[in-house]
């Protein structure tokens, strides 16, 4: 039944103490046997499940997740979304993800709140303004909304950012209107609820501990649930994708790394856009809690923790505080890491492999979010045609003995 | 953070060291002679487990040496340190082995079960 969300459901549900609402999605018992198996019950995930049934035609899906929807990098980014990427395969990729989330809470009929209040990066020195202003040149030819602004433009969208006084001033930036945040949650709720709707089974504190092949062919995976068959398994378990994929005996070239994030106490408004800086390293936005967004970096070594270092947390507010002296004084509620898979070029892996049947979508490394419905729909469509969409067919493993690269290590936030 | 015992220096914290990645990867002997493949392997391809891995570290604010280590990636506990002409060691030769979870979370719903023990 068609989940509906209206101001006249609100007030029914008032009456019984908002205690009666109906289940988002059921909780089935894992069948013997899917046509397609999606490991990873997050964003990218549930996304997939989605398109497949939506685009594909396809609903004996299972979406198996060994914890909880959402809880694993959909719950632990810093929600940011552009498409201001290099190269035109990226441009491609993160620009067609970008028009998807326009159309998001449209389509899956449910708020994802995605809010287009602009992305800024900053540049600190003459290398800076060089990179980002070829950058800007590169998405403009690609027809991405990127413009180059001036110390003063800057001043005047965020008046508290101390552009002068400090080590590496602020010489401009690169700005994208289009960009903005989403709530993370409801991205996950949002795609699990349709997908449910059209039949997908979302299976959840059941994880897979085994791919399991025959011939060079994909037959299942071995969960704590027990043995469920499929022909077709797509692995989108981000930092873990690299230990599932060895149970199949594939190697695929990422490093599992923690990255950081971390909100403050809320606060009236005082930053109406996001503000990324990668040389020193310090990017924020603030939430519609009033909550200040951070996003550290990742620790400098392979790492399953979920935690991270604190010298990283420390480096990040040393060049909060510098940038913005009026957020000094501020305490920090929360602080926690997400296991990113790193890539050697920072671009995704979105492919086929040696194994018939099986398929990755991974190497997301840390920015992965804002590619959520993109990623989801050109996965879907792999999976289900056995062949790469014309936007990921660069992204695809050969890429690294073919050496045909797509370095985008510039236009990743964070430094890998 | 973690604490690293360097074998020239003793403990020190982490963030004075950097790291350098899996450690005993051999360079091809005859770069010429391998195929693209095996080429794409040795640049690009490392282990990643979750459980037990070798890495190399430099002592990067300290006496500048290079080291490698054994660690626990599911948990960060450095199992041992030797220097870089020392053997790869074998599992006894690690010092508390038995791995743990970070928190003692359960193994379902953790990940944790994906361990590999060597």
């Amino acid at each position: 039944m068609k989940k509906k969300y209206s101001i006249f459901n609100i007030a029914r549900n008032a009456f019984s103490n908002h205690e009666n609402w109906q289940k988002m999605w059921r909780s089935p018992e894992p069948k013997k046997n899917y046509d397609v198996i999606i490991i990873g019950g997050g964003g990218h995930g549930l996304g997939t499940a989605y398109y497949l049934a939506k685009e594909h035609g396809l609903t004996n899906i299972a979406v198996i997740e060994k914890g909880w929807l959402g809880g694993g990098n959909t719950g632990r980014n810093t929600t940011i979304i552009r498409s201001n990427y290099l190269w035109d395969e990226s441009a491609n990729l993160y620009e067609h993800s970008l028009k998807l989330w326009e159309g998001l809470t449209h389509d899956l009929n449910y708020n994802v709140m995605f809010s287009q209040r602009g992305v800024m990066n900053l540049a600190h020195t003459e290398h800076d303004i060089k990179e980002i202003k070829r950058r800007v040149s590169a998405n403009t030819l690609n027809g991405i909304d990127s413009k180059w602004i001036s110390k003063e433009e800057i001043k005047k969208l965020v008046p508290i950012m101390n552009t002068d006084n400090l080590r590496y001033p602020v010489l401009g930036a690169s700005f994208q209107p289009r960009g903005g945040t989403a709530r993370h949650d409801t991205v996950a709720w949002g795609y699990a609820m349709r997908a449910d709707e059209m039949g997908v089974d979302i299976i959840q504190n059941c994880e897979v501990h085994k791919i399991l092949t025959e011939n060079g062919k994909v037959i299942g995976v071995e969960t704590s649930k027990g043995i469920i068959q499929s022909k077709k398994v797509g692995v989108v378990a981000s930092g873990h994708t690299s230990v599932l994929a060895e149970s199949a005996g594939i190697r695929l070239p990422l490093q599992s790394k923690p990255l950081q994030a971390l909100v403050s106490e809320p606060i009236k408004p005082v930053i109406d856009t996001v503000v990324m800086s990668n040389a020193v390293h310090a990017y924020v936005s603030q939430s519609d809690k009033g909550e200040l967004v951070i996003g550290a970096g990742t620790d400098g070594y392979n790492s399953f923790t979920q935690r991270g270092g604190f010298d990283v947390v420390e480096n990040t507010i040393r060049a909060m505080v510098e940038l913005y002296p009026v957020f000094g004084k501020m305490k920090m509620l929360r602080q926690w890491g997400g296991i990113v898979d790193i890539s050697p070029d920072a671009s995704p892996i979105i492919s086929k492999c040696d194994i018939q049947g099986l398929y990755f979508n991974c190497g997301w490394g840390t920015g992965g979010f804002k590619a959520t419905p993109g990623s989801a729909n050109v996965f879907a469509h792999t999976v289900a045609k056995n062949e790469p969409h014309s936007i990921n067919a660069a992204f695809s493993l050969d890429r690294f003995v073919s050496g045909k690269l797509v370095d985008e290590h510039g236009a990743a936030a964070v430094a890998h | 953070m973690l604490i690293i015992n360097c074998p020239y220096c003793g403990p020190r914290e982490q963030c004075e060291f950097t790291n350098g990645g899996e450690a005993h990867v051999a360079r091809p002997s005859d770069p010429e002679k391998v195929s693209d493949k095996e080429w794409s392997e040795y640049v690009f391809f490392r282990s990643n487990p979750k459980g037990i891995y070798f890495e190399r570290w430099v002592h990067s604010h300290g006496c500048k040496k290079w080291f490698n280590a054994v660690r626990d990636t599911s948990t960060d506990k450095v199992l041992k340190v030797y220097e870089i002409k020392d053997e790869k060691p074998s599992l006894a030769d690690l010092e508390n082995s038995n791995l743990t979870t970070p928190s003692g979370e359960p193994e379902v719903g953790s990940g944790n079960f994906t361990v590999r023990k060597i």
